[in-house]
């Protein structure tokens, strides 16, 4: 099945950016017609060696050979009209415009000076078809959903008639049937002798889809291996180059009385949650299981008063709160870790002192309204010490840390509140495996202190791993509420799929 | 989503037209001798060299970016082009030697053009390849300019330059007589042939498309393979031509020129934009909005005067219509949760 001949070699590429080697002697040996995976902890270089490829980044060192002829790009221009082309782990899209302007941007077809908008529609419609998406051309993208903004980056980069595509990430919003759907399409560039290079964080989908394997750690190449010859605990030895035996610390928590009931819970604007009743016991991990789109980030948004609420109670301690605006959440003690870290968690040309004081910003003012200046460097060095932030110093800025670092960060910035229920959504999205093991303990620790945790995780195991019940959202319903020592994905996913 | 359809979403989709039609209404309410082909005409005059630095300044805001140095740009086009074009029989002329007649007026127009669009080319690269923020870029190249160009008029005498050539102010303030009572002004037709190509530009071709992908998200469009730097410098250099030409017909109007010339109009020309729904933000904007934008402070300016209502209480209902329109406009970006 395997050609012996690369269309893609990168030989010891090295990258520096300012105090940091991103890539120290990199390589990647692509052959056509093959799936290649290239796997990696958060910072191990994947990214920046594909930037490399496709000229975002100009390599310090380093030999990039495309069917043996030695090229180098300077922008991502040069890349497209080489036959390479990217699915960006970011959506890059421009909201404003529609679907088909932004397939062809770049490289519009044209009639004299002008654009041709009937080629242009006709062209989009045939790819967007032969794909089996099904989506207008004339949309505007702002107007479609989350996932399928991201087969629509799949189609852009397909559509480029590429000899090699890159996907960095491209299911991270997709839906199991979506993610179904591009495998099948895989599957066909595979067969028309297509190279792909796959980044994903998913060992799952590693090993279903691809047929060899590459694996960096600390932007160094640590083996290349074929797919059947591997699994997931052989690629997370690698990955994280030590043993990993358990992906999950052992439970030892004890839920005890009911401290949160919500009852009936359905808020204002759509999307929607309708109806949801569940409760919260002191000391319990809770889970939110559900498909994108199913709104369990809009049921943690309403109980802590970012979203509106139409109507439903909460009792807090037997006691009703309203929890109408976020401030009132927090001094009722609850905190909210959101979803998307670099838009709503870190303030990141800030420091890591500033990050992990802002949220208990009251508690150290003194009578002159001024802060006070040793209990705040005393409660960020605890932050520090105690989430094991790896970090120069409190004054780094926050966005040079790593994902991992910067959620336990802000994960310390909320313990410093003092809170009793904490909801996390989606703690370990983009973080490495050795930080999440850190981030699951410290999860286990919070229930052994009594704390009421509810965890949002889109990541199966995960929630079966460190939970001790799972609510399964089901568009917008409480679809069930399972017991997660019985449970199984089965049950989960037809759960999920309820009120579809 | 349901209310899309609905006169109410329609209403506040298009509210800008309707503001314009109610102070329309207003005005005649107050006075419909207001309705007459002369006040017509005077208003379309006076909007055409407005409507043309709106739309010039108009592509850097899509491009999420502004420019600080219309007015000085304007200013510079109309010293020099008033030095170029003075009347053979004016006794203090600048340059005696020079000709005039119709080739010299064609010949410094493309002066003009040139000497601003190459100045606000500067601009671009700055932006462009410095990444200097556009408002700080053209903060410094408005005093930069305005240093030029007062230098230049202090050279040639350091006096408003007056007796422009007769011919020349006709070019650009003549008009057709269509009806007995209805004069269509030339500048009427220039800002028409403008606004046309302007919007073929921009809605038609490939440098238009990737004006709106930059604006919008200059990521995706430097991902895509668009040359970034390149629509930057091109769209301030389309924008430097059009001030030059601005200036250029707005001298024949006030018939002198000094090194203020001009001073301050880049806020009227911003001001419109983003009344007529161009976003600060970048990536959003129409030809339409930004004419129907100008023509609003078009008739207030002479509406309002022709009724009677103090050029003071102008300012505060322009200063309202700039903050409610583009409240209103912010509304349909903001996500309700």
């Amino acid at each position: 099945m395997l050609n012996n001949e690369y269309v893609l070699e990168m030989i010891d590429i090295v990258k520096d950016f300012p105090g940091v080697r991103a890539l120290n002697k990199a390589q990647l040996k692509l052959r056509p017609g093959t799936v290649h995976a290239l796997m990696g902890e958060n910072g191990a270089g994947k990214s920046t060696l594909m930037k490399c490829l496709f000229g975002i980044y100009i390599e310090d060192e380093g030999e990039i050979f495309l069917d043996g002829k030695k090229i180098h790009f300077n922008n991502p221009k040069q890349a497209l009209e080489s036959g390479v082309s990217m699915v960006h782990q970011e959506l890059n899209q421009v909201k404003e415009t529609r679907v088909m302007d932004n397939i062809w941007l770049g490289r519009f077809p044209a009639k004299g000076l002008l654009v041709d908008h009937k080629k242009m529609y006709k062209d989009t419609k045939a790819i967007l078809d032969d794909l089996g998406i099904s989506i207008d051309p004339k949309e505007k993208v702002e107007d479609i959903p989350l996932s399928e903004c991201q087969m629509l980056e799949i189609a852009k980069a397909v559509s480029y008639d590429a000899k090699i595509i890159v996907m960095d990430e491209p299911t991270s919003s997709l839906t199991e049937r979506e993610v179904d759907h591009l495998f099948r399409i895989i599957n066909r560039l595979r067969d028309k002798g297509c190279a792909i290079v796959y980044i994903s964080h998913k060992m799952e989908e590693i090993l279903a889809i691809s047929d060899e394997v590459t694996i960096m750690r600390d932007g160094q190449w640590v083996a290349t291996h074929f797919a059947k010859d591997l699994t997931t605990e052989k690629i997370i030895n690698l990955m994280v180059g030590r043993d990993l035996t358990d992906r999950f610390p052992p439970k030892t928590n004890t839920p005890g009385d009911i401290i949160l009931d919500v009852q009936d819970l359905t808020t204002y604007y759509a999307p929607q949650v309708q109806s949801a009743s569940f409760y919260l016991r002191k000391g319990e991990v809770l889970g939110i299981a559900g498909l994108v789109g199913s709104r369990r980030t809009e049921l943690v948004e309403a109980l802590f008063g970012v979203r509106k609420k139409a109507s439903g109670t909460i009792l807090f301690h037997g006691k009703q709160i309203q929890n109408k605006y976020p401030r009132e959440a927090i001094k009722n003690g609850f905190a909210l870790l959101t979803e998307d870290r670099r838009k709503s968690g870190i303030f990141g040309v800030l420091s890591i002192r500033f990050n992990a004081k802002i949220a208990n910003i009251k508690s150290y003012t003194n009578s002159l309204g001024l802060l006070k200046r040793k209990k705040i460097t005393k409660d960020v060095k605890w932050v520090i010490d105690s989430m094991r932030v790896k970090t120069p110093s409190e004054k780094t800025q926050i966005r040079s840390l790593s994902g991992g670092n910067q959620q336990k960060v802000i994960l310390g910035r909320w313990l410093l509140t003092e809170p009793e229920i904490l909801l996390l959504d989606e703690p370990t999205r983009g973080i490495d495996v050795g930080a999440k093991y850190e981030i699951y303990q410290l999860i286990g620790d919070l229930a052994n202190r009594d704390k009421g945790v509810i965890v949002i995780s889109s990541e199966m195991p995960e929630l079966i791993g460190i939970t001790d019940r799972i609510l399964v959202m089901s568009n917008g319903k409480v679809a069930g509420i399972v017991d997660t020592k019985t449970t199984s994905q089965e049950e989960i996913m037809t759960l999920a799929a309820k009120y579809l | 989503m349901e209310k899309k359809n609905s006169i109410g979403q329609f209403m506040f989709n298009n509210a800008i037209y309707f503001v314009l039609v109610a102070i329309i209404g207003f005005i005649i309410f107050m006075d419909d001798s207001f309705v007459s082909p002369r006040n017509l005409q005077f208003i379309l005059t006076q909007a055409s060299t407005r409507l043309i630095l709106a739309i010039g300044v108009a592509g850097l805001l899509i491009l999420a970016g502004t420019d600080l140095s219309v007015g000085r740009m304007v200013g510079l086009s109309a010293v020099v082009t008033a030095s170029l074009l003075q009347a053979s029989d004016y006794a203090r002329r600048i340059y005696p030697e020079l000709p005039s007649g119709p080739l010299m007026i064609v010949v410094t127009l493309i002066i003009v053009v040139i000497i601003v669009g190459m100045l606000s080319a500067v601009n671009g690269v700055i932006i462009a390849k410095f990444n200097v923020t556009p408002f700080i870029a053209t903060l410094g190249m408005q005093l930069v300019i305005y240093g030029i160009n007062s230098l230049y008029f202090d050279a040639v005498g350091g006096s408003p330059i007056a007796g422009l050539d007769p011919m020349y102010t006709k070019f650009a303030q003549g008009s057709i007589a269509l009806t007995e009572e209805f004069q269509l002004s030339y500048l009427v037709i220039y800002a028409t042939i403008v606004t046309f190509v302007m919007w073929v530009i921009w809605n038609k071709t490939k440098l238009g498309k990737n004006m709106f992908a930059v604006g919008g998200n200059r990521e995706a469009a430097e991902v895509s393979g668009v040359n970034v730097g390149k629509t930057i410098i091109m769209i301030s250099i389309i924008a430097g031509m059009l001030y030059g030409f601005a200036g250029f017909l707005e001298l024949a109007r006030t018939g002198s020129a000094t090194n203020n010339f001009g001073n301050g109009y880049e806020l009227d020309a911003i001001a419109a934009c983003v009344v007529g729904g161009v976003s600060f933000n970048g990536g959003v904007g129409s030809i339409g909005g930004i004419i129907t934008g100008v023509l609003i402070f078009q008739v207030i300016n002479y509406g309002f005067a022709y009724i009677n209502i103090s050029p003071y209480i102008q300012y505060i209902i322009k200063g309202l219509i700039i903050i409610i329109a583009v409240a209103i406009d912010t509304q349909k970006y903001v996500k309700k949760k």
